[in-house]
């Protein structure tokens, strides 16, 4: 089933000004329930703006948005409903927190949707715990966590809503090796956990080799391939083509291929890379 | 939404008006606000707004905007309006006359007229300057404009320090509400709907957010110029120092001139058949 589907998507910006300038250029894209999928591509690709499409904030130029088989720009449809349904956590999402205390802020989507006390209770609970947050910081300021802790407080603070779709901007942008391994582990694991439709935008192939399942390549506000990581990855020459990075391991690969040392080239994890190479020490060479 | 305020806004150029020098605009925008209020009759006014649009023509900045800039204002104009229209008595039977109270004069109608165009004047002459010169050559010329109190121990190099600052920072700002703002739709969050009481509350997650990094950034700033051995006006010398020439002399004597004419028409066409206006 598919979870999102959009239609012939095209947004403009400053429409009628001489600074029109089309951001998404007629992308049509279906999501299916339960992906997990990564979005890569160029600062500036569109990426961004698309995913702003998918609960509202943006109301495309033409084209349409459905989402769980609604159209969220028909007159029936309650635009709040569908920011509950497709939550969407900003880059640099620490900058959105406000209340006193962090459970306080977690509770503030849950309360927005008009839930019971109780069931904001469990959901601040439950959406803490897979973020990490341990019961002594639910009564912190939020402003006196560090930078990681505040991220995945804002983090927790959309998957409270329990949302279908949890669309991630950059969420581990800006943090240590340690503090990305914990944000992205978690959303691995609550997308394990509770089946949820996951987009995740990042900059890192390595991240995203590691966690997607899907991956979709923006290219010019264009859809320039949404495929299995396998195939995305396959494509290695393409993508440097369109100027993206592919995943460091796979760049030592691409250089033995040219130094003739041939290791296939469908690797994008060191594991994979290992097993391949001594598979190429016992028997000189690959297939 | 709040990217339409145009008024402080600035459009680069490289016409006559945008090379004149900062300080000369400023005395000269004063000189203009000076003669609107001289003027008492709609010849010295419709001078004024002659010589206002030959100026915009000359700077090249579309007469579109100008209007743009107006919308803010309107309400301001429709007061001053209202209140000279209903409380202006003139001399002869009034125009209208309801239930004995409410009367309307021939005067109270040509004052109310005569206020509002020089409302928008005022606006529409005085906007030229910030769309004109770069903050950064306003602030300065406030600043050596400002400089012989220092003598009187005013920080006047902190006070223009300040301004520039703000002004930087306007832009950012409102790119930053902007982001807040969408962060906490996407949370649910109500900015659209309900009373003024809802709304104001509703703005609380948009404001405290944007108050953090504003003192946040404010902070990294000073730290940045410290480390940079910032330590105010004392001995600093500019990058860019302002020149004047010729053309400031000149644009400044058709100032004065134009002062000269209407305070000339002032003393000897007070009524020209349209009464005249008492302050």
């Amino acid at each position: 089933m598919n979870i999102i589907e959009l239609k012939n998507i095209t947004y403009k910006y400053s429409v009628g000004t001489p600074f029109e300038a089309v951001a998404v250029d007629n992308v049509t894209l279906t999501v299916e329930k339960g992906e997990f999928c990564g979005i890569i591509g160029h600062t500036g690709s569109g990426k961004s703006t698309l995913i702003q499409h998918l609960n509202g904030l943006v109301k495309p130029t033409l084209g349409e948005v459905y989402i769980d088989g609604q159209n969220i720009w028909s007159k029936d449809t309650d635009i709040r409903e569908i920011r509950f349904k497709a939550g969407l956590v900003f880059q640099y999402s620490e900058h959105q927190l406000f209340e006193e205390s962090v459970y306080k802020d977690i509770a503030y989507g849950p309360k927005n949707m008009g839930l019971s006390e109780e069931e904001t209770d469990k959901r601040v609970h439950y959406a803490a715990q897979s973020m990490g947050i341990g019961d002594e910081l639910l009564e912190r300021s939020p402003f006196d966590l560090s930078g990681g802790q505040k991220r995945r407080v804002a983090l927790a603070g959309v998957i409270a809503m329990e949302p279908e779709i949890l669309i991630l901007d950059e969420p581990a942008a800006g943090l240590d090796p340690i503090g990305r391994e914990s944000v992205l582990s978690r959303i691995s694991d609550y997308h394990k956990k509770n089946g949820t439709t996951i987009l995740l935008v990042s900059h890192s192939m390595e991240d995203i080799v590691k966690y997607a399942e899907k991956v979709l390549v923006m290219n010019k506000g264009k859809v320039f391939c949404h495929a299995p990581t396998d195939e995305v990855f396959a494509r290695q020459d393409e993508i440097v083509g369109i100027g993206l990075d592919v995943p460091q391991i796979t760049k030592v690969t691409m250089k033995l291929k040219e130094k003739g040392i041939d290791l296939g080239s469908d690797i994008y994890t060191v594991e994979r890379a290992k097993e391949r190479i001594l598979q190429y020490k016992a028997k000189g060479s690959i297939c | 939404m709040l990217k339409d305020i145009t008024i402080g806004q600035f459009f680069p150029g490289n016409s006559l008006i945008h090379r004149l020098d900062s300080r000369f605009k400023i005395i000269m925008d004063i000189a203009y606000v000076v003669m609107l209020f001289l003027t008492s009759n709609y010849i010295g006014l419709a001078a004024a707004g002659l010589f206002m649009i030959l100026i915009y023509v000359m700077s090249g900045v579309g007469l579109g905007l100008v209007f743009k800039s107006l919308r803010p204002i309107m309400p301001l104009i429709a007061i001053t309006c209202i209140l000279n229209l209903f409380f202006i008595k003139g001399d002869g039977e009034p125009l209208v006359n309801l239930w004995g109270f409410i009367t309307i004069y021939t005067e109270g109608i040509t004052t109310s007229v005569f206020m509002a165009v020089r409302i928008m004047f005022l606006i529409i002459g005085m906007s030229l300057l910030t769309y004109t010169t770069s903050p950064i050559a306003l602030t300065d010329a406030i600043e050596r404009l400002l400089s012989p109190l220092k003598k009187l121990h005013f920080p006047v190099h902190e006070l223009a320090m300040m301004m520039t600052i703000a002004l930087r920072f306007i832009p950012t700002l409102i790119e930053e509400t902007d982001k807040i703002m969408a962060a906490q739709k996407a949370r649910g969050a109500n900015l659209d709907t309900g009373g003024l009481i809802k709304k104001a509350k509703a703005l609380i997650p948009v404001l405290i957010p944007l108050f953090v990094s504003a003192f946040k950034r404010a902070n990294e700033l000073a730290l940045a110029m410290e480390c940079r051995c910032y330590r105010g006006g004392e001995g600093r010398t500019r990058m860019k120092q302002l020149h004047s020439g010729a053309k400031d002399y000149i644009a400044l004597l058709i100032m004065a001139l134009m002062i000269a004419e209407l305070v000339l028409l002032n003393i000897y066409v007070p009524y020209l058949g349209i009464p005249y206006i008492t302050p």
